[in-house]
């Protein structure tokens, strides 16, 4: 039934030289694993201009390396799968590559990294792949292991599938424990296509949340897992395209150039029903 | 692996191992693969380096020629210093060999420059 990778198979099989290559030439993936990393490299927040370390889990083929390389970064790549890493040589990225399970802790000594990103691979630790699997013991070896392993005030920042809120919970839960605070910040909470879950980790300080995209300014609420209210203004101050508060602004703006515009009602912006 | 991730990496997710750093490393074929040099960067991450393993894994590897044993002071603003840094850090790669755990003695094979650090079940903490 389910078209979940992680329930397909353990993410080593799953991840074979045929996904690997499949997945790495398919544009549409390779668009939107830069746009989610760009992202992610924003919710860091570095300081501006400086080459840093960074370390990315889950880092597959590279697609999400490359970004950080255009960002002027050097990086540290972890994965699972060694036919993903093998497409990675391929394609030649600059980021040195380790294939490790994440679930069995982050390898790296105190302080390593200036930061760490992960886009696409955490809920893959909600799998129980092997007889001694525990995902809960795994979230907390993975969380506890990587604070260790980041400079202070390093953030990390994961986007990723969640299935249910359990799994919200859960994951909030044991990077707590493991020492990091911060949560889930929900980018357009309210489009069943452009919605995305980051979860970001801080290691000190006492900064709040970053501003989820897509939803209203007073609705980021702190620690929050879920910005919730309509999505109103989006990325960089514009109403995400076609929903109903980008209808209403384009329809304002009519009216005050002077054109003849419909009233917005209840139904502006709804979906039609198709059927004539 | 380049000696930047030798640096930073350890087999301490083994059950029973402590530290596990440094790995002892073992090479059977290793390259110099050509790097744009970033002065910002080499300096910046010097301070987070153990120089003396960084040190001696070049020496293993017949690459620390040029290189101090001890990190000068006011080595941001030396030029050549840090061209040598940035070759030993990020151009030197091991290819081929393994690592091995100081603590177990457990070995981690390096195949086409990826160290494979995956444990077994047992092995697990
Ligand atoms: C959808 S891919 C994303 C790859 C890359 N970050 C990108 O943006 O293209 C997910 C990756 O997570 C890796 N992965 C899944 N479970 C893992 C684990 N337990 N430890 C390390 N990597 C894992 C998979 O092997 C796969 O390469």
């Amino acid at each position: 039934m389910s078209k979940r990778p992680e329930h397909q198979a353990p993410p080593e099989l799953f991840y074979n030289e045929d996904e690997a290559r499949k997945y790495t030439q398919n544009s549409r993936i390779i668009d939107i694993q830069a746009q989610m990393t760009e992202r992610c490299i924003e919710l860091l927040v570095l300081p501006d201009d400086t080459p840093s370390l960074l370390l990315d889990i889950g880092c597959g083929s590279g697609l999400s390396g490359s970004v950080l390389e255009e960002y002027g970064h050097m990086w540290i790549g972890l994965d699972i799968s060694s036919a993903m890493l093998d497409v990675a040589l391929e394609r030649e990225t600059e980021g040195d590559l380790v294939l490790a399970d994440m679930g069995e802790g982050v390898p790296f000594k105190a302080g390593s990294f200036d930061g760490a990103v992960s886009v696409s691979a955490l809920q893959w630790l909600f799998n129980a792949d092997k007889k001694s699997h525990q995902p809960v013991k795994r979230l907390y070896k993975f969380f506890s292991t990587l604070y260790a392993s980041l400079s202070r005030s390093a953030r990390a920042v994961f986007q990723f599938y969640p299935e249910n809120e359990s799994q919200l919970d859960l994951l909030t839960t044991q990077a707590m424990k493991a020492g990091f605070y911060g949560g889930v910040v929900v980018d357009y909470p309210n489009s069943a296509k452009a919605k995305k879950f980051f979860l970001v980790l801080m290691t000190g300080g006492a900064a709040p949340l970053p501003q989820a995209l897509g939803t209203e300014e007073s609705d980021n609420s702190l620690q929050i897992k879920y910005a919730r209210r309509e999505a109103s203004k989006g990325a960089r101050g514009k109403p995400l395209k076609n929903t109903r508060a980008w209808l209403i602004e384009k329809k304002e703006k009519r009216r005050k150039q002077g054109k003849e515009t419909k009233p917005d009602t209840k139904y502006t912006g709804r979906k039609r029903s198709g059927r004539f | 692996m380049k000696l930047i991730t030798h640096n930073m990496l350890t087999s301490k997710c083994l059950k029973g191992v402590l530290t596990g750093y440094p790995l002892a490393i073992n090479a059977t074929d290793v390259k110099v693969n050509e790097v744009d040099f970033n002065p910002d960067f080499i300096a910046r991450i010097i301070p987070k380096l153990d120089w003396e393993v960084l040190w001696r894994a070049a020496d293993s590897l017949g690459h620390s020629e040029g290189l101090p044993q001890v990190v000068e002071s006011n080595y941001e603003a030396n030029q050549e210093f840090l061209k040598t840094a940035h070759k030993v850090l990020l151009e030197v790669e091991v290819e081929e060999g393994y690592l091995t755990c100081p603590e177990s003695g457990r070995q981690f094979p390096i195949t086409k420059g990826i160290p494979n650090m995956l444990l077994t079940e047992a092995e697990v903490q």
